[in-house]
C-alpha cells in the first residue's frame, strides 16, 4: 500500500466499491481506474478490483498507466454451478510503487468470451491460452488462440469443474 | 479492414470442442489478427505459422531460390540442452534463426486439477513435483499463500528456517543451471564439480526433512521438523568451504576463450522487452532491471537480512551467467546470517484445529488426539476467500494464487512458475542468431520443464 508512515494503518477487510474508495482514496489504482471498477474490495492485505469484462483492455491499459507496469499471470476460476461462472483474474505488479492489484472480470458460463490483453502485455500470450485450453474462455483479438498444452483434438477443457478428476473420457 | 473491426468478432477463435481439429498444431483456428499488436515482434509465432512461412518460401523475385530458402528444424523433444520434454521449431535461414516457436504440453502432471481433489495439506508434497530443483521455494509459496487465507501468524524460527532452506535451495539450483550450461557449452568438468557440490546441499535437506529432493520440508504454519543436532555445523562449514568453490568454477570459465565467446553478445533481452514479456529473476536483473521481491516485498522476515541484489545492465548470456555467480554468493551470505541469529522457539505456529498437534500433547491429551484425527482425516476449513504469495524463487518469481470456497479443499490452485513466461522471451533472444546459439540462450534462462506444463 501507500506509504505507513504517512496513512494511518490499513483496515482487515473492506468490502464494496465505495468504501474501498473511502478507505484508499490517494491509492494510484482507485484512482486510475476509477472509470472502470464496478466492485472492490481489500482482504488479506490484498486489493481486488472487479470491472466488466468488456472494459478489461481499457482497465489494463489504465493500470499500466497508473505504474503497474508488470503483468504477473492470468488465470480463471470456475464457479460452477453458479453464474457468472468464470472469474477472470489477472494480477499486476507495479516494480516503482512495490505492490499489486489484482484485476477481476466475470464471464458468463454459456460464452465465456473476454478481450484479450496481448496488445497491453504481450507477456499475456502464453497464459491467455492456457485459459483458453484449460477453461474454454476465449479471448478475441488474441493474435494465436489454440491449445497450449493439450492435444488440438481433445475434447473438453480439463480445468472445468464439471470435467472430471479421474478417469478417462 | 480496420484493427477495431478485427477486435468485434468474436470469432476470431474456434472452440475445439465444436470443431474438433486434428494432429497437434496442424490447424490455425479463425483469423490470426496480428495486425493491431502493437509490438508485433514480440509476439511469439505459433509453430503452425513457422512452418507454412518457410514452405512458401522468402525469397523475393530474381533472387536465387536454393540459397534465399530457409528451412524449419525440430530441436527436441528430448534435445540434450533442453531438460526436459521441449520441442522447439526453428526456421533457418542457413544457421541463422529467422524465427522460432516453442511447443509445449508434453508431460501433462495436471498438478493444478489434482489440487482441487486435496486437501490443503495434502496439496504440499505435490508442489515439490512442479519444479524439482527448488522445491523448498515451492513449499514456502504455497504455505505463504494458504496462511494468508488462514491469517496464521508464524514463529520466527521458522520463518528464519525457511529463509535459510530458500538460499540454500537457491545454490541447489544455480548449481544445477551452471553444471548443466557448462555441459551444453561444452564444459563437462564444470558439471562434474558442480554436482559434487550439489550432493551435500541434497545430504543437507535429507537430514533435515528425510527427502533429497521432494522435502515437503516447509508446512502450512511452519516448517516439518526440528533440524538434527550438528546440522547446522555441517552447513556452516558447507558455506565457509563454498565461495571457494565458486572461484574454483569461475577459474575454469571466466577467462576461458571459447566460455566467453560462446556466452558475449548472444541473447540480448532490453528491459523494455522483459517486462514487456514477462520476464522475471536473474534474466530480468540481468537486463537491467532492479527487482528483487526478496528486498522489495519481502516475506518471511527477509526485512531483516543484509544482502545484495546483482544487476547487470548487458542483457546477454553473459550478463545472466554473471548475475547468477553473484547470487549464489550473496545467498551464502544470506545463510550465514540465517545461522548466526537463529531464533529460538517453536518451528510451528500454534494452531491446534487447523495444525497436526506436537507428538506429546497427543500422548497425553485426549483433545489434540481428537484434533490430529480430525485434520487427518477431513481436512481442514478455510475461510473463503483469495490470497495470492509471491516469493522469489531461484528461476524468478514464483506465484502461489489460491482460491478458498469455504470448505476443506482448494477451489483453485494456480501456480506463476517463472519458466512459464521466460519461455515467451526465448523467441525475442534467440531471433538472428546461430543456430548453436540457441543451446546458450536455453541454458542461460534455466528452464525446468516440469514447472512449465499444468
Amino acid at each position: 500500500m501507500s506509504d505507513p508512515a504517512t496513512t494511518p494503518a490499513t483496515p482487515e477487510a473492506v468490502f464494496g466499491k465505495e468504501a474501498v474508495a473511502a478507505a484508499f482514496a490517494n491509492h494510484a489504482a482507485i484512482t486510475g481506474l476509477e472509470a472502470f471498477i464496478v466492485d472492490a474490495k481489500w482482504d488479506r492485505q490484498e486489493l481486488t478490483l472487479t470491472v466488466a469484462p468488456e472494459n478489461i483492455v481499457a482497465a489494463c491499459k489504465a493500470a499500466q498507466a497508473s505504474g503497474y507496469n508488470f503483468f504477473e499471470d492470468c488465470t480463471a476460476v470456475d464457479w460452477y454451478p453458479s453464474e457468472p461462472r468464470f472469474q477472470v483474474t489477472y494480477h499486476l505488479l507495479s516494480h516503482r510503487l512495490k505492490e499489486r492489484i489484482r484485476l477481476i472480470a466475470r464471464v458468463h458460463g454459456d460464452d465465456p468470451v473476454i478481450e484479450s490483453i496481448t496488445s497491453v502485455w504481450p507477456a499475456a500470450n502464453f497464459y491467455e491460452r492456457e485459459v483458453f485450453d484449460l477453461f474454454g474462455v476465449r479471448f478475441t483479438g488474441h493474435p494465436r488462440l489454440t491449445r497450449i498444452m493439450m492435444p488440438d483434438n481433445w475434447n473438453g477443457h480439463p480445468l472445468r469443474k464439471d470435467y472430471p478428476v479421474e478417469g478417462y473420457r | 479492414m480496420s484493427p477495431t473491426d478485427l477486435l468485434e468478432k468474436p470469432e476470431g477463435a474456434v472452440e475445439p470442442n465444436r470443431e474438433p481439429m486434428h494432429g497437434r498444431n496442424t490447424q490455425i483456428s479463425g483469423a490470426t489478427l496480428t495486425g493491431f499488436i502493437p509490438a508485433e515482434d514480440l509476439i511469439i509465432p505459433d509453430v503452425k505459422d513457422v512452418v507454412e512461412e518457410s514452405a512458401s518460401g522468402r525469397a523475393p523475385e530474381g533472387s536465387d531460390p536454393v540459397s534465399d530458402k530457409t528451412m524449419v528444424l525440430n530441436m527436441g523433444p528430448q534435445h540434450p540442452s533442453t531438460h526436459g520434454v521441449l520441442r522447439l521449431v526453428i526456421e533457418i535461414d542457413g544457421e541463422t534463426v529467422v524465427s522460432l516457436a516453442p511447443d509445449i504440453g508434453y508431460l501433462h502432471t495436471g498438478i493444478e486439477k489434482t489440487c482441487e481433489a486435496k486437501f490443503y495439506n495434502q496439496v504440499t508434497p505435490l508442489t515439490d513435483r512442479i519444479d524439482y530443483l527448488c522445491p523448498m521455494t515451492n513449499n514456502t509459496a504455497y504455505a505463504l499463500a494458504v496462511e494468508k487465507l488462514l491469517q496464521l501468524e508464524i514463529p520466527e524460527k521458522a520463518q528464519w528456517m525457511r529463509v535459510l532452506f530458500n538460499e540454500l535451495t537457491r545454490i541447489q539450483s544455480h548449481l544445477v543451471w551452471l553444471g548443466t550450461h557448462a555441459m551444453d557449452i561444452g564444459a563437462l568438468t564444470v558439471f562434474l564439480y558442480c554436482f559434487r557440490e550439489r550432493e551435500e546441499l541434497l545430504r543437507i535437506f535429507e537430514a533435515v526433512s528425510g527427502q533429497r529432493m521432494m522435502t515437503s520440508y516447509v508446512r502450512i504454519g511452519g516448517v516439518a521438523l526440528e533440524p538434527p543436532v550438528g546440522l547446522f555445523k555441517k552447513i556452516r562449514a558447507f558455506l565457509e568451504d563454498f565461495p571457494s568453490k565458486i572461484e574454483q568454477y569461475e577459474g575454469l570459465l571466466q577467462n576461458n576463450p571459447i566460455w566467453i565467446g560462446r556466452l558475449k553478445g548472444i541473447g540480448y533481452l532490453t528491459a523494455e522487452q522483459a517486462v514487456a514479456l514477462g520476464v522475471t529473476g536473474p534474466p530480468l536483473r540481468a537486463s537491467g532491471v532492479d527487482f528483487d521481491l526478496r528486498r522489495d516485498m519481502p516475506y518471511s522476515s527477509y526485512e531483516k537480512f543484509q544482502f545484495n541484489v546483482p544487476v547487470a545492465t548487458e542483457g546477454d548470456v553473459w550478463a545472466r551467467y554473471i548475475v547468477r555467480m553473484q547470487e549464489m554468493r550473496e545467498s551464502v551470505k544470506i545463510c550465514l546470517q540465517a545461522l548466526d541469529g537463529m531464533p529460538e522457539g517453536r518451528i510451528v505456529a500454534h494452531a491446534p484445529k487447523i495444525l497436526v498437534p506436537d507428538r506429546e500433547q497427543m500422548k497425553t491429551q485426549m483433545e489434540s488426539l481428537i484434533h490430529h484425527f480430525k485434520i487427518v482425516t477431513e481436512g481442514f476449513q478455510v475461510p473463503a476467500g483469495e490470497a495470492m504469495s509471491a516469493v522469489e524463487a531461484p528461476h524468478g518469481q514464483m506465484n502461489y494464487y489460491v482460491v478458498s470456497d469455504g470448505t476443506a479443499k482448494p477451489q483453485r490452485v494456480h501456480v506463476r512458475n517463472a519458466d512459464f513466461c521466460t519461455l515467451q522471451a526465448l523467441e525475442t533472444m534467440c531471433k538472428g542468431q546461430l543456430i548453436a546459439d540457441v543451446v546458450a540462450v536455453i541454458g542461460s534462462i534455466d528452464i525446468v520443464l516440469g514447472a512449465i506444463d499444468r
